[in-house]
């Protein structure tokens, strides 16, 4: 994947302590944020987690009790909907099944000062724009679940927002159609360049996508960072489980000489640094947590590159380009999840054989126990 | 399995052969209604119209039916919207309440009606026909376009309003065309009960009567019998008529909406 250029310039969204309850529910806590122009952000989280109420609440569909919501430095206090630079692609693409393809595109140029053939040609720019050139004569309804998305999509870039809302729009295609759109979605993002909020409870496509992640839990973003940094440096055990899989093992950590020493379960001792703690050095009780690719099963003839660990195969999972190992350290009850990449040549390893396993220290990362 | 399919022919014959007795003796030169029959006839419906007593009570129900449906229809949405896209303190309480004159024995409604236009120095007619009508259509009315407006997707009306459209244009757009078959189907039955409706109207008609309360009427000159025979056919005829296109177009707007046909008239 290539890296994208972080958008840079001021802020086109700003959100300062943005507070909402629905009845008891506190449905956002102190949401902080500023969304750059250009830029691909996400709103990541499980359901309930008050992610689409926070895009909502942007879009102008639901009111917040204090804070402030501004786009291009305006307070949006007040504004409607109707009346807001943003436009949404909805969950259940809500394209209007009446009308056909052309009229759904066209629907928010009505009120615009173009000419109907200006109308016409920006419609049908914007369905060649999102490769559906030649379908706005066929109706709405007889379209499938990727065309419609589509439709969605070209409906609100026609009217050139500055922000384009994105409500979980890949949650109802199939696998395959879903990686294909979430490829197409960047592209097209850079295309028209405007900024794009996409929420979603997949990791994954938050991963793929964004620029930047935010991830929210029971109403509160507890980090937003790039998806590198949320992927190597989750801020809490929590962040760290949602995104991806990370294995914890449990271990203490002291000070020794102006050094911070961990000793790991089944690992043993090793350095750590103030880097791999992002939530400060957590000194006394704590979680170790690590990505099932930063260790490898070491074959015969291979030595470790840093450390090695003698460890039992507990379980193997072949996914084909992948395999799964689910191994056992000596004194450790729970299993390790490795992700080994299958070589041609080189055997899967079996159930219950022993293994040595490489693992290197700068790849753990370091939280306290309780987080 | 046998029996079944008896107790089925059977259900049918008890539900339809009387209606099918309507156009027998409509045809049936004889005033006395009952069988031989003995030649066939068409001077009863042109006794029909001489009846110019029974043509007022036609325009009359038709007048009172029409106003009635719409009015149980209008009101009918506003409350079917309120039910389905806004939440409010005690909704459910207060939609049952709506929903009541459903199982509300209508002579209670008719005769406290009356009472309360009596009592308030009002004359009875044909307005206080349409209130009683309004008053028993609408929760018909509310059924229906409760359950057209559950099945419109609220995001179809937001996407409408987000991408620019007023409330009041937003529904023009797209609410209306789409809970449409239901409108239609909601001024239907509401017509249909309006036209029939018997106990209301006799209370509440005063100096001109609705065509059942005209029917009843006729029932004490045997002589006029089968004139009302005639008159029955054609009801029956118009309704099968009315039925047929209300169907139309509900399936028509159903295909054109992609909604999966469930149900319907026929």
């Amino acid at each position: 994947m290539t890296i994208k250029k972080k958008p840079s310039g001021p802020a086109l969204i700003t959100l300062q302590k943005v507070e909402k309850h629905y009845g008891d529910y506190h449905a956002l806590r102190d949401i902080n944020l500023e969304i750059g122009q250009g830029e691909f952000f996400s709103l990541l989280g499980p359901s309930g987690c008050g992610k689409t109420t926070l895009l909502r609440t942007i879009a102008g569909f639901e009111d917040y009790d204090s804070g402030y919501v501004m786009i291009s430095s305006k307070d949006m206090r007040g504004v409607p909907a109707n009346k807001r630079p943003t436009n949404m692609v909805f969950q259940s693409y809500a394209i209007f099944p009446h009308l056909t393809v052309l009229q759904n595109v066209a629907f928010g140029l009505r009120k615009s000062a173009m000419s109907k053939a200006e109308k016409t040609k920006a419609a049908e720019d914007a369905l060649e724009m999102v490769g559906l050139k030649g379908y706005g004569h066929r109706a709405a309804h007889a379209l499938s679940g990727g065309q419609r998305q589509r439709v969605a999509l070209a409906r609100a870039l026609v009217l050139k927002p500055k922000v384009l809302l994105l409500d979980e729009p890949l949650s109802a295609l199939d696998r395959k159609m879903r990686e294909q759109m979430q490829v197409e979605l960047i592209k097209l993002q850079r295309e028209v360049g405007i900024t794009f909020i996409l929420v979603t409870h997949d990791q994954e496509e938050a991963l793929v996508m964004s620029d930047r992640i935010a991830v929210m839990f029971e109403g509160e973003i507890v980090q937003c960072d790039d998806p590198e940094v949320l992927y190597r440096k989750p801020k809490s055990k929590r962040v760290a489980d949602f995104i991806g899989v990370m294995n914890f093992l449990p271990a203490t950590v002291r000070e020794e000489g102006g050094k911070y020493i961990a000793s790991v379960a089944g690992l043993g001792e090793t350095e750590i640094t103030g880097e791999q703690c992002p939530a400060g050095v957590p000194l006394g009780e704590a979680t170790v947590g690590f990505r099932p690719e930063t260790l490898t099963l070491l074959y015969e003839g291979q030595t470790a590159t840093h450390r090695e660990a003698p460890a039992t195969i507990e379980e193997v999972v072949y996914y084909g380009d992948m395999t799964y190992y689910d191994v056992k350290f000596e004194g450790v009850d729970k299993p390790v999840r490795i992700s080994m990449r299958n070589i041609f040549g080189r055997d899967v390893l079996d159930v219950g054989a022993p293994a040595r396993v490489s693992w290197s220290p700068g790849a753990l990362v370091v939280f306290g126990a309780g987080e | 399995m046998k029996s079944l399919k008896s107790y089925a022919i059977l259900y049918l014959i008890f539900l339809y052969a009387p209606i099918f007795l309507l156009p027998l003796f409509a045809f049936n030169s004889s005033t006395v209604i009952a069988f031989p029959l003995t030649s066939f006839t068409t001077e009863w419906f042109t006794t029909l119209l001489t009846l110019t007593e029974m043509h007022g009570a036609l325009l009359n129900s038709l007048k009172i039916a029409l106003t009635s449906a719409v009015l149980a229809t209008i009101l009918g949405i506003f409350a079917a919207m309120a039910a389905t896209r806004y939440t409010f303190p005690g909704q459910r309480g207060i939609m049952g309440f709506i929903m009541l004159p459903l199982v509300l024995p209508e002579i209670i409604v008719a005769v406290s009606l009356l009472i309360v236009i009596l009592r308030m120095g009002f004359n009875t007619g044909a307005w206080s026909v349409i209130a009683g009508h309004t008053l028993i259509c609408t929760p018909f009315a509310i059924a229906i376009l409760q359950s057209a407006f559950a099945s419109l997707d609220p995001s179809l009306e937001e996407a409408a309003y987000d991408l620019g459209e007023t409330p009041a244009s937003t529904f023009r757009l797209v609410t209306l065309p789409l809970v449409m078959p239901g409108i239609i189907s909601a001024l239907l039955i509401s017509f249909t009960i309006s036209m029939d409706e018997f106990i209301i109207a006799f209370f509440l008609t005063g100096a001109e009567p609705t065509l059942p309360v005209y029917l009843f009427s006729m029932m004490r000159f045997p002589k006029l019998l089968p004139a009302v025979m005639a008159l029955g056919t054609i009801l029956v005829v118009l309704s099968i008529l009315l039925i047929v296109i209300a169907e139309f177009f509900r399936r028509r707007g159903a295909k054109r909406a992609g909604l999966k046909d469930t149900g319907g008239f026929l």
